[in-house]
């Protein structure tokens, strides 16, 4: 099998970067399209060249660490999937592919491929977590949470921090990524004495790096590898209303 | 130098409570004195440093990653072990001991494995309390599974997530620290030695992977929480970036290892497919519960798996194991789907593979419930394979996993080296010669969260007259030029093979010699292999771009100098070891059917190997007594 990939070069955030061409055969359908920048990599040092950056850890879809886009959409044509999840079986022989970062003035590139993500840290830091010190749990099974409610709890808790939902939106918003912090506390026991400071919290860092605000369209539902659903903003929007209101 | 382990006297009950009460602890506003590098931040590594700053330690924490959220622990699917008997189904701290020192094969200590069974029921405390999402039943109560090697139900799981979920916590704890400025956090750095000075840790040397700046950082004592080496394998379940170059600069700096050949094969992963492949990809032992295991009878068996009957089937697990079944131990289940596969009944493309099949339990529970159990286990099935399971059998291999070995550590998890502790995959503690199911996490948080933070302040105490360590120390220049010269040397030499070639070739002699089953004659050979692929890695390895850079190449090229020098030792340490236990399988020391066979009148003891220059280890004995429970043979049948 034979691709032609167009990718985006940038040696560091300083310099201006563009597209080059890569005409790879010997490939074959059934390697990941990570597999196939390592084949391309291996190629290059050989010829001299550097080796396209990208990031990449678990390559399991679950460390969150792949990311950009392919052929203009974020992970890639399928929906719900990470980068590392693609396939070359996805492809046709012959076919052109486009892979260049994610693009969002939060997501500073670093290099090729790679940005840096960390203003998803700083917006945790706020109050992503239960304020309870080792050793002060009570006993497990004395906390008890319906099978709905942990159900409700784990599917916002699912989300991998790979920043898909703003590089596909239109704002480039991070209110996806935010609301499953915030509801995946919110909806646990343990998560309430701090709801509505960690609602305001999240919500002021994730405007003060720069995220921009959700207009709805939905399309960070469509790329999410964790199918966290808009319903998810649409909850943190109320609770930001009671958050308010009632601080 | 003798090892000297510091079990804590009185009962095995008692021994844990007997430590808590007699260790030294630093106060409050003097823990405010004392700085703390904390190597990694995954499950054992994040806990660590945001209990040591809750405890008022000043904490640096690095990792290679782009954010601490991302380290491998993040990947361990199926659950998390405690001895809560919520399932009133006889289980208790013994029983937990019991189980995991038998699966271990005997050749862990008992004060270490029963410590691990008596903090994990206020683990699972501590994590619900933290909001990890964990399975409840309807009423509101937490849910159970079982796990191979047991027979209660033990493991609490978050979906086929839980490591995940567990690693979210430890990382919002550790959030938590960084925002109150206790923890300072170091995300795309890589530590590239230890700094020791008169005998003690005394800090590192760390390169900023987006610069290549190299710097120096001084601490009253240093934290390795760096996770396995079994990426030493190159195809194998850990993410690409596993390393053991920390480890293993410890080990050169003075730091024993212990046990390098025990590391375990898990019997579930998705075969190889190609040449070209970069990793395998591990589904959950948990299916294990409800799938079962098998190959055709028939050799040359050509027809779809859904076709071939009943009695034309080997449910060789099954079989062999009639008590455990399908949910036997790791390491002897994949030793079975080794042997199945020796004998030319693979089953897929490349006859590398088995089947493990869900048809019964979907026509037993119907679909819906497979779905709630594995739903994303599936899912991920299909996206790798394009293969829809619920349909049609999976098909799983063995693969390089966990690795039971690491640096020597005693009861308070320090190592050979003053001031260096070890903690979670990286030390070798705990499991013996093979893990069992949903104690990884377990051993992990544990170090983490409560021991570690207690025991390093009996070595702390004396550290209170040291003051500010200097970075200034010849030391700390020694090993900052020597850093330096590394990298240069690497990137200078132009050679014609890249990094990703060589670690492949080395990943085959281990896995040919070195992994599921070994032989005499093979490892030396494998030794020899190694030793000449040093030598050509240093003649012919070539990496482009500059030394300070983003540089991925350079990168690999720095941790794979590691494992060709740790691969040699895994080869000394499993030659050495003449008898079978757990993962270590020598076909020379088997019974007549094949099962391993242990020597305990000549190893009962842990290898912990000492540095004494290139090919040069010697081995120091750590003998295991076992007071409470005699080591049987481990059958499973």
């Amino acid at each position: 099998m034979k691709l032609n990939f167009k990718i985006w070069r940038q040696d560091n955030s300083q310099v201006v970067g563009d597209f080059k061409n890569y005409e790879v055969s010997g490939l074959n359908e059934d390697m990941s399209l990570l597999e196939a920048l390592d084949y391309l990599n291996e190629d290059l040092v050989k010829k001299d060249e550097k080796a396209v950056a990208f990031d990449h850890d678990c390559r399991e879809g679950i460390c969150g660490q792949c990311g950009f886009f392919i052929n203009g959409r974020a992970h890639g044509a399928g929906n719900n999937q990470t980068t590392c999840q693609v396939h070359l079986r996805s492809f046709k022989d012959n076919d052109t592919v486009l892979l260049e970062p994610f693009r969002a003035s939060s997501f500073p590139i670093v290099k090729d491929l790679i940005v840096d993500r960390s203003s998803f840290d700083r917006i945790i830091q706020k109050g992503g977590f239960v304020s309870a010190n080792t050793g002060t749990a009570v006993e497990a099974n004395s906390i008890l949470i319906g099978k709905k409610d942990a159900d409700y709890s784990m599917s916002m808790a699912a989300c991998i921090g790979c920043g898909a939902c703003v590089a596909t939106c239109k704002n480039a918003s991070a209110a996806l990524f935010t609301s499953a912090k915030i509801n995946h506390l919110n909806s646990l026991p343990q998560g309430q004495p701090e709801e509505y400071s960690r609602t305001i919290n999240l919500v002021a860092q994730m405007e003060a790096e720069g995220f921009g605000h959700c207009s709805f369209t939905g399309a960070c539902e469509i790329e999410c590898p964790e199918h966290i659903s808009l319903s998810s903003i649409a909850k943190m929007n109320f609770s930001y209303m009671k958050a308010k209101i009632l601080n | 130098m003798k090892l000297d382990a510091k079990i804590p006297d009185g009962d095995l009950k008692d021994k844990w409570k007997n430590y808590q009460s007699t260790c030294r602890l630093v106060n409050p506003a003097n823990k405010r004195k004392l700085d703390v590098i904390v190597v990694g931040s995954g499950l054992a590594g994040a806990s660590a440093a945001a209990t040591l700053a809750e405890g008022g330690y000043n904490v640096k924490c690095f990792c290679f990653q782009d954010t601490p959220r991302r380290a491998h622990s993040i990947a361990a699917q199926g659950g998390v072990n405690a001895a809560k008997n919520y399932q009133n189904d006889g289980d208790n701290t013994w029983r937990m001991f019991h189980d995991t020192l038998k699966g271990g094969d005997f050749r862990s200590r008992e004060a270490n494995v029963y410590r691990l069974a008596e903090l994990s029921g206020p683990l699972i405390d501590h994590f619900t309390m933290q909001g990890v999402p964990f399975a409840r039943e309807y009423g509101g109560v937490l849910a159970n599974r079982s796990f191979g090697g047991v027979q209660v139900q033990r493991t609490f799981y978050a979906r086929g997530q839980t490591g995940q979920q567990l690693l979210l916590a430890s990382y919002s704890q550790l959030s938590r620290q960084i925002e109150a400025k206790k923890v300072q956090m170091f995300s795309r750095h890589e530590i590239q030695e230890i700094v020791v000075i008169e005998g003690k840790a005394r800090g590192v040397v760390v390169r900023d992977m987006i610069t290549g700046e190299l710097t120096n950082h001084s601490a009253h004592a240093v934290v390795l929480a760096t996770g396995g080496y079994s990426k030493v394998f190159f195809l194998s379940t850990l993410a690409m970036g596993c390393n053991a170059s920390a480890i293993w600069k410890a080990h050169k700096k003075g730091a024993y290892f212990a046990s390098p050949s025990f590391t375990q094969i898990h019997p579930t992963a998705l075969p190889q497919n190609s040449e070209t492949q970069s990793k395998l990809t591990l589904m959950s032992e948990s299916l294990r519960n409800d799938g079962r295991i098998w190959v055709p009878k028939d050799k040359n068996e050509k027809r779809a798996p859904a076709a071939i009957p009943e009695e034309e089937r080997d449910y060789y697990l099954e079989r062999k194991y009639p008590a455990f079944g399908n949910l036997a131990p790791r390491d002897i289940s994949s030793r079975a789907a080794k042997e199945s596969i020796d004998q030319g009944l693979g089953v897929g493309e490349l006859k590398n593979a088995v089947y493990l099949d869900f048809k019964d339990s979907i026509a037993r529970l119907g679909i819906n419930v497979i779905k709630s159990r594995y739903g994303n286990l599936f899912d991920m099935y299909k996206k790798i394979t394009g293969i829809d399971a619920y349909k049609e059998p999976m098909k799983i291999s063995p693969a390089p996993h966990f690795s039971m070995g690491g640096l020597w550590v005693d009861y308070e998890l320090m190592t050979t080296i003053p001031g260096l502790f070890a903690i979670g995959e990286c030390n070798f503690a705990d499991h013996g010669a093979n893990r069992l199911g949903a104690n990884s996490l377990l051993q992990a948080s544990i170090d983490g969260y409560f021991i570690l933070p207690l025991t390093i302040g009996n070595y702390l105490t004396d550290e209170l007259k040291t003051g500010k360590i200097s970075t200034d120390h010849p030391a700390f220049k020694e090993a900052l030029v020597n850093v330096k010269t590394k990298f240069e040397k690497l990137i200078n030499n132009n050679g014609t093979e890249t990094v990703d070639s060589i670690h492949r070739r080395l990943g085959k002699i281990m896995w040919k010699e070195c992994a599921m089953s070994r032989n005499e004659a093979g490892l030396k050979k494998a030794i020899l292999e190694i030793k000449s692929l040093r030598t050509e890695f240093y003649n012919k390895v070539k990496i482009t771009g500059l030394v300070n850079e983003y540089n991925q190449e350079l990168d690999k090229g720095s941790r794979l100098i590691d494992f060709l020098e740790i691969a040699e030792l895994m080869c000394v340490d499993a030659l050495e070891r003449n008898e079978s236990c757990g993962a270590h399988f020598r076909e020379e020391f088997q019974t007549p059917d094949g099962e391993a066979l242990r020597d305990d009148d000549n190893f009962s003891y842990v290898s912990a190997w000492e540095f004494r220059g290139e090919s040069d280890f010697s081995l120091h004995k750590e003998v295991l007594n076992f007071e409470y429970i005699k080591p049987t043979v481990r059958s499973y049948k």
